[in-house]
């Protein structure tokens, strides 16, 4: 039931002094764990963040770890100061204030449930700190308990409930204090596949019974795009792209957000050539040459794009092929997933994958070791600089 | 089911109780023998040769403790001087442990070096300024100079500091979002997560406090401010060599030890066992 906006936020953890000292002692190259950018302030770990989000709107910050994804959540609940930038909730600034002011509630990865405490204590502790009277919150937690369907664990202790519990009781935790805003930290990682499967349904639910703003940080580039009114995906500390959970799929903004989203990998070819021809643009790629749609000429003309070396992105479910002796690709593993054939195959070094369904094709011949003559449709071609890596094409109306 | 039990396993079980069972006898028999000889009139603790079962059974020992000494006052002492030592410790050894652990200020770790330092000076070096200050601010002879210098025992917060720690941080950012301030975080959060440490911490201290001897010695100088341990000296040494009361004196003062040791041994033996030390 808020508004939040990030305007241009950053976050900069300064060296600690016995770095310091390490650094200055041994004057080797620090170790790179990831890309963030190492300043001498500290080592920059969000930066020009900027982010408008509506209410009620459900927000997903993606990205491989590291990505300062935590972090921004962080600071938006007030458990990291923000170094430089603004944060309003509901249009009042509030980097200065204390989480519990922010009428924010958080469920961590690891539930975080007070171990010493019921389910109904752990449910009830917030309200119990603003002194709200008991029948109040008697009724509240009945409630919630009611609608996550716990009501029957409210008299154990955590170290008695299985791993989905937990998080449903940490979810229930959250939920009675009927927060503004709703972040969420990974909540999922640490169930197994199936209950992961089964809480992202009930997540889903439970936001049409909730009916508030979420910020929910995942790895998961599925619970992203199954969650996410709008995706934010993010990068050493960069947001790389933000969009809707189609535009992201479709348009992606570069050649990362591209190989981040989508399962399997899109597969991407280096090194192919982007030339002016008829009036048009033209793609070559393996040696074929594919003139390009008007639309799609049309924004690269539009950009000025001369003759140049690009990248191409073609999605697994894009890719066409058919087994022929003087074929572009050899297969190496045909995984049968069931409705479809995932076929793994090297070109060069490099692998690419198709996939396939199984119930149109002729799976004898996509046999190991068989050679595999590859068609691509211009339209389906994702086409990045390959200086940049931005996308030429970000979006394409069909 | 019927258990199995092959020769040679039961020549080592039997091995192991015979060994338990002699040092058990050898830690216990003193105070068999302190209590028998609290039964016993004083002549009879010197006899020669000497006998666990007394012969002519007597609580002549207790009455003289209970009726002809100001027993109740120096029990009185003991409680009042260990009871307050006990819970101040533990709270200031819980606050100030939960402070180092989970808040970042300048030069704490300094500070928390320096107070490490001071568990490596030995007692008996600052024994004498100590007793300068405490004369100096007229406390000599008051039950408070034994309290009031006990306050803070570094051992506490080293204690508390490491159960600290192993809270996760999520449980303290949670609490915080959930709207509690800093100290009720600590007393309704980081105190239930490091009750092992604080069981184990209150039976340290209540016994060091309880079996004192030399801080009393120091400090105190009437009859009526002694504590027990003190008091022991009291039939021994000053009036009379009365063996007999002094047994019946400490069999009394061992009670409350004991039972305070039954109350928290779940915790202790937890502490221990968790921390890994003796």
């Amino acid at each position: 039931m808020a508004e939040v906006v990030l305007k241009n936020i950053k976050k900069v953890y300064p060296h600690t002094a016995e770095k310091d000292k390490k650094k200055k002692k041994a004057k080797q190259p620090p170790e790179k764990k990831s890309n963030l950018q190492i300043t001498e302030d500290g080592v920059v770990a969000v930066q020009q963040f900027s982010l408008d989000i509506n209410d009620k709107e459900f927000i997903v910050l993606v990205g491989p770890s590291g990505c300062g994804k935590s972090t921004t959540l962080r600071m938006v609940a007030g458990l990291e100061e923000i170094t430089e930038g603004d944060l309003y909730i509901d249009g009042e600034r509030m980097n200065d204030v204390a989480p519990k002011d922010r009428d924010i509630a958080m469920v961590f990865q690891n539930y975080a449930l007070y171990p010493h405490m019921s389910v109904y204590d752990n449910m009830a502790y917030s309200l119990k700190v603003k002194k709200t009277p008991k029948d109040e919150i008697d009724r509240k937690v009945r409630e919630a308990a009611e609608i996550l369907d716990i009501t029957p664990l409210l008299d154990r202790k955590p170290k008695a409930l299985s791993g989905g519990q937990k998080q449903r009781v940490a979810i229930g935790r959250a939920f009675v204090r009927n927060p503004k805003v709703f972040l969420m930290d990974e909540p999922l990682s640490n169930l197994d596949a199936k209950l992961r499967n089964q809480m992202r349904t009930e997540i889903i639910k439970l936001r049409s019974k909730i009916d508030t703003t979420f910020i929910y940080v995942t790895h998961d580039q599925t619970e992203a795009m199954t969650l996410g009114d709008r995706i934010v995906i993010m990068k050493d500390g960069f947001i790389q792209q933000i969009g809707t959970p189609q535009e992201v799929f479709m348009h992606p903004a570069n050649i990362f957000v591209a190989g981040f989203i989508g399962v399997p990998q899109m597969n991407f070819f280096h090194g192919c050539r982007l030339s002016k021809k008829d009036g048009g643009y033209a793609a070559t790629l393996l040696g074929k040459d594919y003139a390009l749609s008007a639309a799609q000429s049309h924004l690269l003309a539009e950009k000025n794009v001369a003759d140049c070396t690009v990248t191409i992105g073609v999605r697994p479910v894009d890719m066409k092929g058919h087994a022929a002796e003087d074929g572009d690709a050899v297969i190496e593993v045909a995984e049968m997933m069931g409705s479809e054939v995932h076929l793994h195959m090297t070109r060069d070094g490099e692998d690419i994958i198709a996939i396939v369904s199984s119930r149109e094709a002729d799976l004898s011949q996509f046999e190991a070791g068989r050679k595999m003559a590859l068609q691509f449709d211009p339209a389906a071609m994702h086409i990045f600089d390959s200086k940049t890596e931005e996308n030429l094409l970000p979006c394409v109306e069909e | 089911m019927k258990e199995i039990i092959g020769g040679s396993d039961f020549k080592k079980r039997l091995l192991i109780f015979c060994i338990l069972l002699i040092v058990s006898i050898i830690i216990v028999l003193p105070y068999v023998w302190m209590l028998s000889n609290s039964f016993k009139t004083t002549m009879e603790t010197l006899t020669d040769p000497m006998h666990i079962i007394p012969q002519e059974p007597t609580t002549a020992g207790y009455e003289k403790v209970l009726t002809k000494s100001p027993f109740f006052r120096w029990l009185w002492n003991s409680c009042f001087v260990t009871g307050i030592n006990t819970i101040v410790i533990l709270f200031t050894s819980s606050i100030v442990g939960y402070i180092f652990a989970r808040f970042n200020f300048k030069g704490r770790n300094f500070l928390f070096a320096m107070l490490l330092f001071t568990m490596m000076v030995p007692a008996q070096v600052t024994m004498i300024t100590t007793f300068i200050i405490i004369d100096g601010v007229g406390l000599y002879n008051s039950v408070w100079a034994l309290i009031i210098p006990s306050f803070v025992n570094v051992f506490g917060i080293y204690l508390c500091k490491q159960y600290c720690e192993e809270i996760p941080k999520e449980l303290i950012e949670s609490a915080k979002i959930d709207g509690a301030g800093n100290f009720r975080i600590y007393w309704n959060i980081v105190i239930p997560q490091i009750r092992p440490a604080l069981g184990a911490l209150a039976i340290f201290t209540f016994l060091e406090y309880w079996n004192d001897y030399l801080n009393p010695l120091i400090y105190l100088s009437s009859t009526d401010n002694m504590t027990l341990p003190l008091a022991l000296s009291y039939f021994s040494t000053q009036h009379s060599t009365d063996l007999s009361a002094t047994m019946a004196a400490s069999a009394l003062i061992m009670i409350p030890a004991a039972i305070v040791f039954i109350i928290f041994q779940k915790q202790f033996i937890k502490g221990l066992a968790l921390t890994g030390m003796k």
